[in-house]
């Protein structure tokens, strides 16, 4: 990547340029210092403001699908309820159980908001507008999502309290086992675009990889609403099980970063979709293409916001058996599916893939999904959706007495 | 087919999501309009509103606009407040010895008036707790006389719980907006509704107006 | 290698969000298996039926409002039952109708609010329970025309009913008959055919039929179980004898058929409603009764089929003009008394909807 031009954009090497220029020599540190503050403080505020709108329009959609209003009350539509509701968290008092491991319990939310923040540093907004130029985007993606484990056994294990026990020991399993099917289902990805950056994902993305490989799309998609946490997976703070699950404890500020990670998720999972399976800023016509992101994102987010408020939650031993019996297979089918296509396809000298190839590869991998979803369903239809008759028990009497 | 039953569940919320007719949440004290529903409220064509009042239209159309609402509600709906005929009340305390939880207090001194079928008192006191009543009624059908009713409003918060007690003095004052429950001679009024204008006088308020010899000796004579 | 465990003991409520009100289950579990549940209650205990000898026989309709306070209605009916029986008073037939239409009305009321919070325990964010909730809120528009109240009704007296409905009501009460049918559709669609409700909820929870009889258990718990009991067939009371419904069965008894029974009886009082408003006569609607009623001496037990089961109210009258004991057979209370047997191994989402698919209303348990 080092060899492509620098543009004075919006990026790290773009504001480094700019601050450089103005200092004397000696002072580069100083300016690679600034522009990462500066940088920092755009993701941060960036992302901050966009899950606070994204609260507002969470709650309202919801409500829209359960036939009621949502917050409407606060300024125009209710656009500034996610400010009532800061400075209510503000307010509130920040308690720490007796007994609790204060350190532990006070560094968990703040571990997990930052690896948000982190993944969001490495996902390209536009053909120019990226933040950070990281090589190994993908594998970085991975390992800094799994850090939101330890932060979920950290607020779970130091609170002191059973139900925040149950909700991490379930947390840790569940993201641990989700994990791996998600991993399988990126290097799918990073096969097909033959690249580990994010960007470069994007730049040879000719084809939307959803198109391309619908199974790794579903096998990432379930995989990630569980990293998140979402319905159907959303066992790690089953409400009506387990009160609120690791962050029962947490009250104040502490909670409202729990809840803002918890709300950022869904962008950053959006985000990330937009990025590796519907072509990230690539589009049509003179639309730009932040825009064209932004939409995909857009679509990607509301049909999650549609699961959720249609779907009840699985068990914990389903979940595992979906993770470990479901996905897990299916992105090794898959990424097997892939790999071998491309060394099929390939061209043998250069190792590119053409358009066609890719619309090969797509008529292939939905054929195969396809018949893996009727053989799936075949096999649990029959087990599942049957039902005996209800017959009169033998004890009842009712109707020999009516007669 | 396995997952057309999730597929129809999406389905289900989809319709109500692209079609809210059926939304029930119910805005109090005040609800949003939109231009479309303020433009027909003063009976304009919207076009002519928003060019007549840009800056109401403006508002509206930002969703800031509030209009006053008040709840859908029954005319038999048993409010949280009591209306009471003080020419109608006869103080025999009826309502006082049916209260469930016996929270009327009444204290009358002779007052020598003759009307209607008893003897006429003078109500020093009629004190009721809603701080502690349930709103059952029992003591408005208990009332002889209908000289009890239920009210209408539910607005009763209060700072303190001395407030709560409604006392004669509000009684006799408040405007006379009965609950048409358990009196099916206010029902019966064409269009009688407690949240509109009209007051309900202690005349019309009454089953049993004048009552004739024969119906007294029928009522009380015969037991 | 084995890992040393060893089982936690956790308080389930009082303080819960899906205990159904106040009430604690102590529970032991084996990580995520249920091991030993022990119910505690009493937090919401009121003291009805001390309370019901120190108030007139009428006044006591008013407590029985806050028994099972989801089905005010037919709580009302089993306490009045139980003193027409003691003092031997008739009903006019209007009123009988009158009541068989408002008790079937709360118990698709109760239905719908059971199975909303089934399904908010199974982990669907809210949205059943909204839909429920919405159709719910038409039910209780009509008793609101009816008595004045929506929860609190106190719309039966010994004798009859207070009063007889407004002209409007029924127009009101066609619509809905007419549209509820789609309703139960729609929410059947979200929910019946649902695969992961049928994940979570079938074979869940298994409650056999003998085990059902033994403990007493009653109402949709006991007919999803197998058994065809019902009070309005098997001691037809009110106008019960002059409709015709079927008494829906469940096969297993697991957690999926006690949802589905409670599904189909939704249909069957609408089809009820339906006889009752094309039979209803004109008439009277309350016999002429003393203020202070004085049953003679002896006692009385009368027993509706109410949403949850058979519910009971047992009257002793010493010739007063207050009953000298009431003793109330709760239906809730009673299924409780199975939950051991019902939760023990099962895994802890699945104690909550087992929970939740017995249906019970704190109210009526502590009393
Ligand atoms: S409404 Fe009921 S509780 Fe209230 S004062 Fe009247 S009888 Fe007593
Ligand atoms: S309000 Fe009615 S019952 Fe009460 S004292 Fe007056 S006349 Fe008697």
């Amino acid at each position: 990547m080092e060899g492509q031009a620098v543009k004075a954009g919006f990026d790290f090497l773009g504001i480094y340029g700019f601050f450089d220029g103005l200092m004397p020599e000696s002072l580069d540190w100083l300016a690679f210092l600034v522009a990462g503050f500066i940088l920092a403080f755009a993701i941060i505020n960036a992302l901050v403001v966009s899950t606070a709108v994204y609260t507002w329009f969470e709650r309202r959609a919801l409500g829209k699908f359960q036939s009621r209003l949502g917050p409407n009350r606060w300024g125009p539509f209710g656009l500034l309820q996610p400010i009532a509701d800061v400075v209510k968290f503000m307010s509130k008092e920040d308690t720490v159980p007796d007994g609790a491991d204060r350190q532990v319990f006070t560094l968990a939310p703040i571990v997990f908001v930052a690896t948000g923040f982190l993944v969001f540093a490495l996902i390209p907004l536009g053909s120019n507008d990226w933040l950070s130029r990281l090589n190994i985007g993908l594998v970085f993606i991975i390992a800094v999502t799994s850090v939101n484990t330890l932060a979920i056994f950290m607020a779970g294990w130091s609170s002191r309290n059973k139900y925040a026990m149950f909700g991490a020991m379930r947390g840790v399993a569940m993201l641990i086992s989700y994990e791996v099917p998600m991993a399988l289902a990126i290097a799918a990805v990073a096969l097909a675009s033959q690249s580990l950056s994010t960007y470069t994902v994007v730049t040879n993305q000719e084809v939307p990889f959803m198109l391309v490989m619908p199974l790794a799309f579903f096998i990432f998609v379930a995989a990630a609403s569980a990293e998140m946490s979402r319905t159907p997976f959303d066992l790690i703070e089953s409400e009506s099980e387990l009160g609120s699950g690791y962050h029962t404890e947490y009250s104040g500020m502490k909670f409202a970063l729990f809840q803002l990670a918890e709300f950022m998720a869904p962008i950053i999972v959006s985000c990330i979709v937009a990025t590796l399976f519907l072509s990230g800023w690539r589009g049509w016509g003179p639309i730009p293409g932040q825009v064209w992101f932004i939409l995909k994102a857009l679509v990607v987010l509301c049909a999650l916001l549609w699961f959720r408020a249609t779907w009840p939650r699985l068990r914990v031993d389903q979940i595992m058996e979906f993770a470990w019996k479901g996905l897990f297979p299916l992105s090794l089918l898959n990424l097997f599916a892939v790999a071998t296509e491309i060394q099929l396809l390939r061209d043998p000298v250069t190792g590119a893939l053409t358009d066609s190839d890719m619309w090969a590869m797509a008529a292939i991998n939905w054929a195969i999904t396809g018949i893996v979803f009727l053989a799936v369903s075949r096999m649990f239809a029959r087990k599942q959706l049957q039902r005996p008759l209800p017959k009169p028990s033998p004890l009842a009497n009712m109707g020999a007495e009516a007669e | 087919m396995y997952g057309a039953g999730m597929a129809k569940g999406l389905l289900v919320t989809m319709k109500n999501f692209v079609k809210p007719d059926r939304m029930f949440t119910v805005q109090y004290p005040d609800r949003k309009v939109s231009p479309t529903e303020l433009a027909k409220m003063s009976g304009v064509g919207v076009f002519t509103f928003m060019r007549k009042n840009p800056k109401t239209a403006f508002k509206a159309m930002t969703g800031q606009m509030t209009v006053p609402a008040r709840l859908k509600q029954h005319p038999r709906f048993r409010g949280e407040e009591f209306t009471w005929y003080e020419q109608r009340c006869t103080g025999c305390a009826s309502c006082a010895k049916y209260c469930p939880l016996g929270i009327i207090r009444i204290v009358t001194s002779p007052s020598g008036e003759q009307v209607q079928e008893g003897q006429k008192y003078h109500l020093d006191v009629f004190d009721i707790d809603i701080g502690r009543c349930m709103f059952c009624g029992l003591c408005v059908e208990a009332c002889p006389y209908d000289a009890l009713h239920m009210g209408s409003g539910f607005e009763e918060g209060k700072y303190r719980r001395k407030d709560l007690v409604v006392t004669v003095d509000r009684l006799k004052s408040q405007p006379k907006h009965p609950s048409t429950w358990f009196r099916p001679q206010i029902q019966g009024k064409e269009g009688y509704h407690p949240h509109g204008e009209k007051d309900v006088t202690w005349q019309e308020a009454g089953r049993h107006e004048q009552p004739s010899r024969k119906h007294q000796e029928e009522k009380w004579a015969k037991r | 290698m084995a890992i040393r465990t060893e089982p936690v003991t956790v308080n389930l409520g009082p303080q819960h969000p899906s205990t159904h009100g106040v009430f604690r289950l102590r529970v032991t579990f084996d990580g995520e298996v249920v091991l030993d549940v022990e119910p505690v209650f009493g937090y919401l205990h009121r003291g009805t039926e001390k309370l019901a000898e120190e108030r007139t026989y009428v006044q006591v309709v008013t407590l029985t409002d806050r028994l099972d306070y989801v089905s005010a209605m037919t709580n009302n009916l089993a306490y009045v039952r139980a003193v027409e029986k003691l003092a031997g008073i008739e009903v006019p037939e209007r009123a009988k109708y009158l009541r068989v239409i408002s008790s079937e009305l709360q118990r698709i009321a109760s239905h719908l609010i059971a199975t909303g919070f089934l399904l908010q325990e199974l982990g669907a964010f809210a949205t059943p329970l909204m839909y429920c909730f919405r159709e719910r809120e038409r039910i209780l528009e009509l008793f609101e025309m009816l008595c004045g109240a929506r929860i609190t009704v106190s719309y039966m007296r010994p004798g009859g009913v207070l009063q007889d409905a407004p002209e409007d009501f029924w127009p009101a009460l066609d619509e809905l008959v007419k549209a509820m049918p789609q309703y139960i559709e729609e929410l059947e669609g979200l929910i019946t055919s649902n695969e992961i409700v049928l994940a979570r909820t079938k074979d869940v929870g298994v409650l056999t039929a003998e085990k059902a009889i033994n403990a007493s258990v009653t109402g949709p718990m006991l007919r999803a179980t197998g058994v065809q009991w019902d009070l309005r067939k098997a001691d037809p009371h009110e106008v019960y004898d002059r409709v015709e419904f079927d008494v829906p069965i469940g096969a297993i008894g697991d957690t999926y058929d006690r949802y589905l029974v409670r599904v189909q009886e939704m249909r069957q009082s609408l089809r009820i409603i339906e006889q009752c408003v094309k039979q209803i006569p004109k008439g009277d609607i309350r016999s002429r009764t003393a203020y202070f009623i004085r049953p003679p001496v002896g006692d009385a037990y009368g027993a509706v089929e109410s949403p949850k089961g058979e519910l009971g109210f047992y009257l002793v009258s010493d010739g007063g003009i207050a009953p000298y004991r009431c003793k109330i057979r709760s239906p809730s209370f009673i299924n409780l008394t199975v939950l051991r047997d019902l939760l023990a191994g099962w895994k802890m989402a699945d104690l909550i909807i087992i929970f939740g698919s017995t249906d019970i209303v704190l109210g009526e348990v502590d009393r």
